[in-house]
């Protein structure tokens, strides 16, 4: 293989190695670019995508300290959106081009924003287990090998440790609730912890990207790796709340160091992702129509922009 | 005899934040560009903390009295903010009518912020040199957000009505729509300590100019405007506002959140 290199591959391989990071105007294989573009831009979408299921309950929050804190979040999912649609332009595809790969369904997004937000109690248990996995999925992206894309991953891990925070707090509230609060919390955690658990993408043996993308530096866990150590810290945190994971296998494993689990139904996993999720079509519409009633107030913007433009070119002149 | 904010004018600059809040944050996942998004739920957000701080200082007033019965209280006996926002029927709302309707489209919810904002603005200018110090507080920390508010929703109504011909026409429409409620500011019903005159000149002189720069006719006050909600007599859209607001409070009584 090593032979078979270009002089700039094996200098690209060498930056990797010695950890330095890749910048937009650096030579790249474009496979390497096509991976981050798809990579990106998916993180941007599920980021966008990521905002119905909660907005959703903005105008449902229970109090107005709720509405303020869960208002605030989604803005923040709004940023996290931006500064990754940014870092996927550095490397040449336009924020609208994205946009409509989203919007025919040909890029995708994290699966589980297809999944409905029925009651108050999820919003608490989307912020501890979605964004609690996400977290463990993207720190290491803060050491991803493509400088922007790193960078922006350390501003966004950041805010979604808050998120998470804050989300854990609330279900403590709840769990020491009245009844009807306390069901509607061990509900939400049986609806959520499965697709949670499917947030970290298919078993490593039938995730064929894994290999490139790690000697990449893409990635740095495998997708089975990073969903043990969610296993592991959830089996503990559910203790707190008084409530448990709908796994019967669930076990602690003393000779493993690790909690064991049960078997993760993947038949939905992607049927899901196909496109037969309780929420896709929702989802997809919900933006699209966002975007296309949207359409006559961008042309309005930019209209009057280039009025502006060329009144104050004459005015120059 | 010093200023005391009476329970009633507390609760109308409450109830417009909070509900002008409500109808900005519907926006938040679905505006016409991500950078709209962020910015519309910022001003939302402005809206509810300012929305809290009244409530909170009007539950102060009440709890203060020896008879709160008049008021929902919480399992504790007191008033808060949450009782306030969550436990009134659309009658003991005392907002302005303008603010419950609905969002249109982008042009109506920019116009009626600016028209709204523009309006709180020399509001709270007045309440910030005001001689109860919370009062004076809580509206010099708004004054601050609602001037950008001002600048911001100034910006997109310029951009509209001087941008393309469809983008004019829904500017036009929103004007037509929204200009019937704006004379309920000028009514002070509530007796604010506030000098509507020189209010009402210098907000009508600042729509102007922003509506020359967009090209729509000059506005003049109406000699008939739609009125009651500082009487709570409402639109019909309050009503299903609350419905959604409120669901959480009403279905679990007395929880903590
Ligand atoms: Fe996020
Ligand atoms: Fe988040």
């Amino acid at each position: 293989m090593e032979q078979m290199l270009s002089p700039e591959a094996q200098h690209f391989q060498e930056k990797i190695d010695k950890e330095i990071k890749i910048e937009p105007k650096d030579w790249m294989p474009e496979k390497y670019r096509h991976t981050l573009i798809r990579q990106i831009s998916q993180h941007a979408h599920s980021e966008i995508i990521g905002m119905l299921p909660e907005g959703n309950w903005i105008t449902r929050a229970p109090s107005l300290k709720r509405k303020a804190i869960l208002l605030a979040k989604v803005q923040d999912e709004a940023g996290h959106g931006l500064y990754l649609y940014a870092a996927a332009e550095t490397l040449g595809i336009s924020r609208d081009e994205m946009y409509h790969q989203l919007h025919t369904g040909k890029a995708k997004y994290s699966s589980i924003f297809n999944y409905p937000t029925l009651t108050w109690a999820d919003m608490g248990v989307v912020g501890w287990l979605v964004d609690g996995a996400a977290i463990m999925n993207q720190v290491p992206l803060c050491r991803t090998s493509y400088g922007p894309y790193a960078r922006a991953m350390v501003r966004i891990c950041k805010e979604e440790s808050f998120h998470q925070r804050q989300g854990f707090d609330s279900l403590l509230v709840l769990s020491k609730g009245t009844p009807g609060q306390r069901r509607m919390l061990q509900d939400a955690i049986n609806r959520w912890w499965w697709p949670s658990l499917m947030m970290f993408g298919p078993t490593d043996d039938a995730s064929p990207n894994t290999v490139q993308s790690m000697q990449w530096k893409i990635k740095r866990f495998t997708n089975d790796e990073l969903r043990q150590k969610f296993v592991d810290v959830c089996a503990e945190q559910v203790k707190l709340l008084g409530c448990t994971l709908p796994d019967p296998d669930l076990k602690w494993n003393a000779e493993r160091g690790h909690y064991d689990f049960g078997a993760i139904n993947w038949q939905e996993f992607w049927n899901v992702v196909s496109g037969n999720g309780p929420c896709n079509k929702e989802r997809i519409e919900a933006r699209r129509k966002a975007w296309d009633n949207g359409a006559w107030v961008r042309e309005a913007a930019s209209a009057y922009a280039s009025k502006q433009q060329a009144k104050q070119a004459v005015a120059a002149a | 005899m010093s200023y005391q904010p009476t329970v009633s004018q507390l609760i109308h600059l409450a109830d417009n934040a909070l509900i002008l809040g409500h109808r900005l944050s519907e926006w938040c996942g679905h505006g016409p560009a991500l950078e709209q998004d962020i910015a519309l739920s910022n001003i939302a957000l402005d809206y509810v903390g300012a929305a809290r701080n009244w409530y909170q200082l009007a539950a102060n007033q009440i709890n203060s009295l020896q008879d709160k019965a008049a008021f929902p209280l919480n399992a504790q006996g007191e008033a808060t903010e949450d009782t306030l926002a969550y436990l009134r029927d659309a009658f003991d709302f005392k907002n302005f009518l303008l603010l419950e309707l609905p969002n249109g489209d982008w042009a109506v919810t920019t116009l009626r912020l600016l028209l709204s904002a523009s309006y709180q603005q020399l509001l709270l200018q007045q309440l910030s040199t005001n001689e109860h110090a919370d009062v004076a507080a809580i509206a010099a920390k708004s004054l601050k957000e609602v001037t950008y508010h001002v600048r911001w929703s100034e910006d997109w109504v310029k951009r509209l009505g001087d941008g393309t011909d469809e983008s004019h026409q829904r500017l036009q429409a929103a004007y037509h729509e929204l200009w019937p409620y704006i004379g309920e500011f000028w009514e002070n019903k509530l007796a604010l300590p506030i000098d509507i005159a020189s209010m009402q000149a210098q907000w009508l002189a600042k729509i102007n100019q922003v509506f020359e720069a967009s090209h729509l006719p000059q506005g003049v006050l109406p000699t008939w405007h739609q009125t009651g909600g500082t009487e709570g007599i409402h639109t019909e859209h309050l009503g299903y506002i609350l419905a959604e607001m409120q669901f959480l409070q009403r279905a679990y009584p007395n929880a903590e959140w």
